[in-house]
């Protein structure tokens, strides 16, 4: 491989801006919707005492996950030694800490007391798995940023493998830790498993993926920056993979679930009977997020067009926000056990009368909440590239592959 | 030139200054005296444990007794529905602290009811999960929510198997001086621990149930009714196989 270099991002001025200020107003929005929630109480949102966690969940979680998924480049690179993702560990670490960053802000911003958010970082419980998690986002950013530093200055570049292999082990943890807020909950049907955890990781893998292709074919295709077949479709490849994953993990847990008749219920709602969750299983986790996405990436001609591939990648986020909507909010709707070998007649306080489900609908701040958080990732995205030096000038075949230069 | 002093100027002044100091101070001398001599001094030891015992066969079909007097008692009731929310959603997002449940055996066909409330479990799930140990269990088994650190983040919610708790999803105007209350925290069933710290003995639901469905008191104090009664009658927990040893048992469903 021939030396790399790296440049900031040099899209015309008038489109930068553009972009920063469509972006910009996006944040904006979320950010009224925030005070509105905040000031109003949260009757305005579709979240009732049943369903707690609505829409900004959904949003936050997906980020989360997609933000320790979007690190799996530079660990290919510095942990497995492939010299070839070497040139696209800086975008990878950045959009690591961007998208945290943005999930997290989702995440505080719908607490009932955003304001107390310094005695959630005072007063632990360590008992709760959100405890821990706070110490593992904040470390894993930490981390990250570190490892930028060991990757971008020149003294510090024999640090980067040992960091990286802390950033990969953190991240492992930390993804863990998220799915384990739900597999750690015994009271709901469709959470307490233990698979919910590995699940949650080979998600973030393909969802930090396909966020990650999207930035890099946008800032290469923008810039006007050679970016070679190759190296895409290694990473085409790669998402294929992680999708494929996605689908046996989703195999496995509805199937495990389907062999205890305990579970039965809660699969014939999700598979069946639960309205707009059944279709949002259907539709968005499965067809257009998992098998529409490996047609495309699998495909001789398509999965080599760069437009398909952008496609593919889309659908993979959208079936990203689908899973986590119906594992976040159809978990909820699916009425808890409380009383089995009862069906519970008449209740005071809907505990899912003939089985019905509870019921809720997401409200526009919720979701505009949830889409400033994505566009608050990729604002701080551009801003990072445009000022300092993370995209390689080149990523042609004969630069990454010096055989192919010949 | 110096002027003559006013002995009775400073005579007045030092009576006036006296009279306001004690006038300042004493307030808290006696306050400090009277809190003191309250039971309230001593820490809540873990030789009591509150229980309920809840004989479903008492329990009326359509009687919400419990249901008002818990919504008085806990001011409940002073929550209004916001300006411009629907009868049906503002439902969903009231907070309750007790409801009544209707339950028909899936084999048998027989209908009982019964109240649900917190079930104040010895291992609370929703204590387990909570971040910064707002969600808390007293030495004497009450269940409850330290209003000063909940963030409000809805995860003993999530965990609760009973959906016994409320978050509080609207501005509050009014709420009793016993129970501290804002919006964005959440809460629940506390066996009125207001009345117990202050020398109470029975819960709003209890003294509301005409029908003596409800007995309280204390489970390790083998005299109690509470503790008599769960000796004479056969009784259950609510998901059991959760082994969260709840301190409100059923008899009859």
């Amino acid at each position: 491989m021939s030396k790399i270099h790296y440049r900031e991002w040099g899209i015309e001025s008038p489109r930068y801006w553009g972009l920063l200020a469509v972006l910009a107003a996006i944040v904006a929005l979320g950010g009224f919707a925030t005070l509105y929630m905040e000031h109003e109480g949260h009757w305005v949102t579709g979240m009732t005492n049943q369903v707690v966690w609505g829409t900004p969940h959904v949003f936050a979680i997906f980020l989360i996950v997609a933000a320790s998924g979007a690190l799996n480049v530079a660990s290919i690179g510095s942990v497995f030694g492939q010299k070839m993702y070497k040139p696209l560990a800086r975008l990878s670490g950045l959009m690591a800490i961007t998208l945290l960053v943005g999930g997290l802000i989702v995440l505080v911003l719908d607490l009932g007391q955003p304001a107390r958010l310094i005695v959630a970082m005072t007063t632990y419980n360590f008992k709760s798995i959100f405890a821990w998690n706070i110490y593992l986002y904040v470390g894993f950013l930490a981390i990250v940023a570190v490892y930028l530093f060991t990757m971008m200055e020149r003294k510090a570049n024999r640090y980067s493998h040992g960091v990286g292999v802390l950033a990969f082990v953190w991240r492992l943890i930390l993804t863990t830790g998220t799915g384990s807020i739900f597999g750690f909950i015994v009271a709901r049907q469709g959470y307490d498993a233990a698979i919910m955890a590995p699940m949650f990781i080979i998600m973030s893998f393909a969802y930090g993926m396909a966020l990650y292709l999207l930035v890099l074919m946008f800032t290469f295709n923008t810039d006007e920056r050679p970016l070679g077949d190759m190296v895409v479709r290694r990473l085409k490849n790669l998402l294929g993979v992680f999708v494929a994953a996605i689908f046996y993990f989703t195999l496995v847990y509805h199937l495990t679930n389907l062999y205890g008749t305990e579970n039965h219920a809660y699969e014939a709602f999700i598979l069946r009977d639960g309205g707009v969750y059944t279709w949002v299983f259907w539709l968005g986790w499965v067809l257009l997020g998992m098998v529409v996405p490996m047609g495309i990436l699998f495909h001789p001609a398509l999965g080599a067009q760069r437009g398909a591939i952008t496609i593919a990648a889309l659908l993979v986020v959208l079936g990203g926000l689908s899973a986590i909507y119906v594992i976040v909010i159809g978990g909820q709707a699916f009425p808890m056990s409380m009383f089995p070998g009862y069906t519970v007649i008449e209740s005071g306080y809907y505990d899912g009368v003939d089985g019905m489900a509870r019921a809720y609908s997401p409200s526009l701040p919720e979701f505009l909440l949830g889409l400033g958080g994505i566009a608050l990732a990729l604002l701080a995205t551009f801003v990072a590239v445009r000022l300092l030096q993370f995209l390689p000038t080149s990523l042609a075949d004969e630069v990454v592959d010096p055989h192919l230069a010949k | 030139m110096s002027q003559p002093i006013d002995k009775q100027r400073r005579a007045f002044l030092a009576t006036a200054s006296g009279a306001a100091a004690a006038t300042a101070v004493a307030p808290g001398v006696f306050l400090h005296a009277v809190a003191e001599a309250a039971p309230r001094d001593s820490a809540v030891s873990d030789s009591v444990r509150y229980g309920m015992l809840i004989d479903t066969s008492k329990c009326a079909e359509g009687c919400t007794d419990c249901v008002s007097a818990c919504d008085r008692e806990n001011g409940l009731d002073m929550l209004l529905k916001p300006e411009g929310a629907s009868d049906q959603h503002w439902d969903m997002q009231r907070p309750r602290w007790i409801r009544q449940v209707k339950l028909k055996n899936n084999l048998t066909g027989r209908v009982t009811a019964l109240p649900m409330m917190c079930q104040h479990c010895e291992h609370p799930p929703c204590v387990d999960v909570c971040p910064t140990g707002a969600s808390f269990r007293r030495a004497d088994g009450i269940v409850m929510v330290d209003r000063h650190t909940c963030i409000g983040c809805r995860y003993c919610m999530m965990a609760c198997p009973y959906n016994a708790r409320s978050f509080i999803h609207e501005s509050v105007r009014l709420k009793p001086t016993a129970t501290p209350r804002g919006k964005g925290c959440v809460e629940s069933c506390n066996f009125c621990v207001h009345r117990l710290d202050n020398g109470g003995t029975t819960t709003a639901c209890q003294d509301a149930c005409q029908h003596g469905a409800i007995v309280f008191g204390d489970l390790r104090d083998p005299n109690s009714a509470v503790s008599k009664a769960l000796a004479q009658y056969p009784s259950e927990q609510i998901r059991a196989d959760l082994k969260l040893n709840t301190g409100v048992r059923y008899t009859d469903i």
